[in-house]
């Protein structure tokens, strides 16, 4: 593609303002889909008339209004119900368009994205498409979910939206640490759906850690005494430092106890240690901080060549404790046994719920772990736990590994 | 719900089916998978399938018998077996594909399995 400027100017604009104004277009109207539709046709627009005529001065200000005319005919036209308020601002709008400031209603927008009404596995592209956006042909392979069910489910939760008349507001200080979990979760699940595209045959599949960065640092700066908040962005910026590491000069996955610690990002990791810290001192826990903890821990062999295995067991009793998941009950397993309890860390594994973990790779993968450190009584358990994770795992990276250390467990 | 795994390898994959080196890793890929599925109880039946060069092609034509041995010549990926497996949902479905050791060389495809006609 050659990108004259005024290309340029409107992919700018879509990139870096499409979420700020489809919410604040939605947040005014109440209706997702058509604050979206009408920044799509606004950005067309723009498209076709700034080539010709020049990037106005303020770009934003030119999008919202276009946007806002749209909005208005489709109103007019749908006949639809709506607030004389809205038609004030409006009018209000258009007497100073170059001069106001949009106010940024974001926060709001991933409040009812992520309102316990929504469907939780439509939270995640909900935010991705609305506040980011971000399509649904890019998203689905990520999410691993077809297509057209994706796009049904965006649409059927906007009309959820709509026809609830869920509030744009966010929400009350009582209920704000609950909602904003709601918020972090889907943007923690973003992250983790990105670490689990590492094959290089999967470049083309959306990278979605820089979003959930994004959005992460966008609620930061929004709500800046959420110590959860910063703690989420500390927890993904320790995994992101250590990135390059995970994968060798020959292509190979390395996990996290063997990875060559020059290879991370130190500036990075003394960075979200910086999050971390303030987090701490506004005196909320929670999990995301907690998290945070153990990845700083496990960063820490980068200063003193060692993995705090007793403090980071310790941690994960607490999550285990307050803030119990799958993941971090396995996890804790691993981290009970490498402080030296092994058989503690597979009475935890066996604890869990069999039909919850029968499909669960990680809870196989550290079964087998813990297992061939048993040695030879428990070998061929080990043996088939590995068969198991490798049949269960999506990577070939990962499948490659796993079948390197099932062998090695044979030799 | 009923949907059927399809999984078209693709030439090199079949290859190494049969290869003294690539073998073994080839069929503990497809052993861990069929495993996997079998401990999740979710498969409903399913075959693995010889190899393409076995296939016989018959047509009626015009009232015409046309036979013809082996795969189509130029197919890029051919079937290898399949399962019909019981899910939830097309979700489940989707991660069982992704999980097959074909599907990061070849492809794997989903159908839902129709539902059989209601008793008249």
């Amino acid at each position: 593609m050659s990108a004259t400027p005024a290309d340029r100017a409107v992919e700018l604009a879509a990139r870096e303002s499409f979420g700020r104004l489809v919410s604040y277009l939605a947040w005014q109207w109440r209706d997702i889909a058509a604050a979206e539709d009408a920044m799509g046709d606004a950005l067309v627009k723009a498209l076709e008339v700034w080539p010709r005529e020049g990037v106005p001065d303020a770009p934003d200000a030119w999008l919202l209004t276009v946007a806002k005319r749209q909005l208005l005919q489709m109103a007019r036209h749908d006949k639809v119900r709506f607030d004389p308020a809205v038609t004030a601002l409006l009018a209000q709008d258009e007497a100073h368009e170059h001069s106001f400031t949009i106010p940024d209603a974001r926060l709001k927008l991933l409040f009812v994205c992520a309102h316990p009404a929504i469907a939780e596995e439509v939270r995640i592209p909900l935010m991705l498409q609305t506040v980011l956006g971000l399509e649904v042909a890019d998203m689905a392979p990520a999410l691993l979910l077809s297509p057209t069910a994706l796009a049904q489910r965006l649409v059927r939760a906007k009309q959820k939206i709509r026809s609830t008349g869920l509030r744009f507001e966010e929400p009350e200080a009582r209920e704000l640490p609950e909602r904003l979990q709601h918020v972090l979760e889907s943007i923690y699940g973003a992250f983790g759906l990105s670490l689990d595209a590492m094959d290089g045959a999967e470049a083309r599949v959306l990278d979605l850690k820089d979003e959930a960065l994004y959005l992460c640092s966008v609620v930061c700066q929004l709500l800046p005494k959420s110590a959860e908040a910063r703690g989420l962005l500390a927890l993904m910026t320790f995994s992101q430092a250590r990135r390059a590491a995970q994968i060798d000069a020959l292509g190979d996955f390395v996990p996290l106890g063997q990875q060559d610690t020059r290879l991370w990002d130190r500036a990075a990791i003394v960075q979200a240690d910086q999050w971390l810290w303030t987090a701490a001192q506004q005196r909320q826990s929670g999990p995301f901080q907690l998290e945070a903890a153990v990845q700083s821990a496990h960063c820490h062999r980068l200063f003193t060549g060692q993995t705090p295995w007793r403090g980071i067991a310790a941690l994960y009793q607490q999550i285990n404790t307050f803030y119990p998941t799958q993941g971090a009950c396995v996890a804790g397993a691993v981290a009970l046994a490498e402080a030296g309890d092994l058989a503690g860390g597979l009475r935890q594994l066996e604890a869990m719920d069999a039909g919850l973990v029968k499909n669960f790779q990680p809870w196989w993968v550290a079964r087998a772990w813990l297992l061939a450190r048993g040695g030879q009584p428990t070998r061929d358990l080990a043996d088939a736990a590995y068969r198991t994770a490798i049949g269960l795992s999506t990577q070939q990276k990962i499948k490659d590994y796993l079948e390197r250390v099932r062998a090695e467990l044979q030799g | 719900m009923q949907f059927m795994l399809i999984f078209n390898e693709t030439q090199a994959d079949l290859a190494n089916s049969a290869d003294a080196q690539a073998a073994p890793a080839y069929w503990g890929a497809w052993n861990a998978y069929v495993g996997a599925l079998g401990q999740a109880g979710v498969i409903v039946s399913g075959n693995g399938l010889q190899k393409p060069h076995t296939a016989t092609h018959v047509q009626m034509r015009g009232g015409k018998r046309v036979i013809h041995d082996g795969p189509y010549a130029d197919t890029k990926e051919h079937l290898g077996g399949y399962f019909i497996i019981e899910v939830p949902s097309l979700d489940e479905a989707l991660q069982w594909a992704a999980r097959s050791p074909n599907a990061t060389t070849g492809t794997t495809e989903v159908r839902p399995v129709m539902p059989p006609p209601a008793a008249s």
